[in-house]
């Protein structure tokens, strides 16, 4: 069943929550140019659209500090945006332009950027989760008292590094917070065909890892949830599993038919948008006017068109430079 | 060959979807699985409305778990199944790894060749969609240094029925290489130029019935004289392109099965021309096209009149924007040509 739409008071002040709004919609904003984008043949290639999910990252990231990491997967471009990538260098990666935050070499699915400390944009199903361990293990042998936050789908549950990840992360203890964005579907197969045990937690807890489960959709709640694991994790407790229950309202990518869902339950599932709901609840409580949220759109709408202008612009990397950065210079 | 039935116009993916069809009505040990395979028809649509036909328990969805895949097929192939596994993007096969390198390839040798594993291991392999560094790759030296597997690429939508077929009736296990650019017709690496739709290619009428294209036979694309060509998957119609363009009388061999391999055919070719041009897509560095330089010197040194030539793709991950850069097009395998015919 799903639920209904997140309700309830928001236990924060007018400022910080506008603040997270503002960021989902930047996300929403931008998410909808690319998608028009691709079709101009701007954007090429595979580009994997996080529209309905931006509760998660928003929720999630803005519980971190700027010391702590952040490893996802190609459906990235929320959290690079939150971590502060800028919103010009994601787009001009997403156009393959030299002003990428990773020249243009990657793409859509392979943003990096050192100064916000996100370590991709990892294409491979599953493939960030052993980084993940690494980055904390090397952290906690060299004294620092850091997060790594690693964002992964539902779907990486069934790769062997997932269970090899968990299993060192929790023997060693490591500060890692495992971060599940359960949108219900690895690419076009249902969770329940494609896991043994449907109860992610469960799964995580089999490790000896804490687990806990929040709506993905409510901003509120992963915001909350996150900065109790954070906290148990970065006082050396171990790692920590986050289920984050979500939707992706879009195709897997933009070549999918999506016969594996019916209308029916996308709409459902749009009623509890992150957006319009938080947004709903916080002109409830007379934190948020109809005014505040025309005006914080149009700053988004703003960003993006500035963000489109500047790729547009942009130089593509010279050919020659290709062969840069594939071993260390001479 | 053998054809039982008339011929239809088909895509790539037409073929291949034709051979899972007619192995699944032949042969009750027949089961396709993978990654979305089943219910979506899989990201390509080729095995799309087998499982409808066949049933749930014939054609499944796995997770997202390459190394469960490969290794349970093996386990099933040694109970007398023909499992065709199907591994989304040839990028994704690495987690895979052990399982093909030390379970898939050993088992008849390891044991004394009282088991077998008759699986084949479906793979879209190759660039030019913009796929960047994890969508777009050419693994076949991967496969073709690990004993015991064979290696095949097709490059049409005949040679793809007959040669998937003929790998799921191998009694070895066959990892079978589908260039994607190649899918719904014979690119050339004009990228700039409309898709030629494989039903303008004579290769793209195909029989509807069974049958199959030997694994180790090349086939000659183009007959020529001034020199030969060793290619396969998309690189035979670059090549093609760069020869028509230049005005070199290249003969073209397209190797088809790049492991066992057809040495004759590449041997009496090289011997009448007397100059080699090896052209893949893949990175250069330990590429198949050291293989062949080898063997071609090897076999055919006395009559080589000049050394051999690789045109490959950069020894660089795939890059994203800049990729046509990176794909040795027409005019990269035509200055080939002229280095080659100049010594």
């Amino acid at each position: 069943m799903i639920a209904p739409p997140p309700s309830g008071p928001v236990p924060w002040d007018k400022h910080f929550a506008q603040e997270l709004l503002f960021d989902m919609l930047r996300i929403r904003r931008m998410e909808e140019k690319c998608a028009e984008l691709y079709g101009a043949q701007k954007i090429r290639g595979f580009l994997h659209l996080y529209i309905g999910e931006e509760a998660c990252a928003v929720g999630a990231l803005h519980a971190l500090t700027p010391e702590d990491a952040i490893v996802a997967t190609y459906r990235e471009h929320g959290h690079a945006l939150v971590r502060g990538v800028p919103m010009n260098a994601i787009m001009a990666e997403m156009f393959g332009k030299s002003a990428g935050c990773s020249r243009g070499r990657g793409g859509s699915m392979h943003l990096f950027d050192a100064a916000a400390r996100f370590y991709g944009g990892n294409a491979i199903v599953g493939g960030g989760l052993p980084l993940a361990a690494g980055l904390a293990l090397a952290d906690r042998m060299q004294g620092r008292q850091r997060v790594t936050a690693c964002v992964f789908g539902e779907g990486a549950m069934a790769e062997g590094a997932f269970h090899e990840s968990m299993n060192l992360a929790a023997l060693w203890r490591l500060p890692v917070l495992f971060c599940c964005e359960n949108n219900l579907y690895a690419m076009g197969t249902a969770l329940g065909r494609s896991e043994s045990q449907t109860d992610l937690c469960a799964k995580a807890g089999s490790y000896g890892v804490p687990a806990q489960k929040a709506d993905g959709m409510d901003v509120v709640a992963v915001h909350e949830a996150m900065k109790a694991a954070a906290h148990q994790v970065r006082e050396g407790l171990g790692p920590f599993f986050l289920e984050l229950q979500t939707y992706r309202f879009r195709a897997h990518s933009m070549f999918d038919p999506e016969l594996y869902r019916d209308k029916a339950e996308v709409e459902q599932w749009k009623r509890r948008g992150p957006i319009h709901t938080f947004s709903a609840r916080l002109k409830a409580e007379g934190k948020l006017t109809e005014g505040e949220f025309l005006a914080l759109d149009a700053r988004a709408n703003a960003q993006v068109q500035a963000a489109v202008e500047f790729a547009e612009a942009a130089a593509w990397e010279p050919v020659e430079d290709l062969l840069r950065d594939v071993v260390a210079p001479t | 060959m053998g054809a039982e039935s008339g011929t239809v116009p088909m895509t790539m993916i037409q073929a291949l979807r034709s051979a899972m069809d007619v192995m699944l009505d032949r042969d009750p040990g027949v089961v396709i699985f993978g990654e979305d395979v089943g219910y979506f028809g899989g990201v390509f649509r080729c095995t799309e409305g087998l499982q409808k036909k066949y049933g749930t328990s014939r054609v499944f969805d796995t997770p997202i778990s390459e190394s469960g895949i490969v290794g349970a097929a093996v386990g099933m192939g040694a109970y007398g199944l023909r499992p065709v596994v199907e591994i989304q993007f040839a990028d994704y096969f690495y987690p895979a790894t052990d399982q093909i390198v030390s379970e898939v390839a050993r088992l008849r040798y390891r044991s004394a060749g009282e088991f077998i594993a008759p699986l084949t291991i479906r793979m879209p392999c190759g660039g030019g969609i913009y796929g960047g560094q994890t969508h777009s790759q050419s693994p076949e030296a991967f496969f073709t240094h690990v004993c015991g597997l064979r290696t095949v690429m097709p490059s049409n939508p005949y040679d793809a029925k007959g040669l998937l077929i003929a790998s799921i009736e191998c009694d070895d296990p066959v990892i079978f290489l589908e260039p994607k650019r190649l899918y719904n017709g014979p690119f050339d690496g004009h990228h700039e130029r409309p898709v030629v739709p494989w039903s303008q290619h004579p290769r793209g009428e195909v029989p509807e019935g069974h049958y199959t294209v030997p694994l180790e036979s090349a086939a000659v694309q183009r007959a020529g004289s001034e020199l030969t060509v060793l290619t396969y998957g998309t690189m035979v119609y670059v090549s093609e392109a760069a020869a028509q363009e230049s005005g070199v009388d290249a003969e073209i061999i397209d190797l088809r099965s790049l492991w066992p391999l057809d040495l004759d055919t590449v041997v009496e070719s090289v011997k009448k021309t007397g100059r080699c041009v090896v052209v893949h897509e893949a990175t250069r560095t330990s590429g198949f096209g050291a293989e062949l330089a080898a063997l071609v010197q090897e076999h055919c040194f006395y009559h080589l009149e000049a050394p051999i030539e690789r045109v490959t793709g950069w020894d660089t991950p795939y890059p994203h924007a800049q990729e046509w850069a990176y794909f040795p097009g027409p005019d990269r395998v035509a200055a080939g040509f002229r280095r080659v015919l100049e010594k």
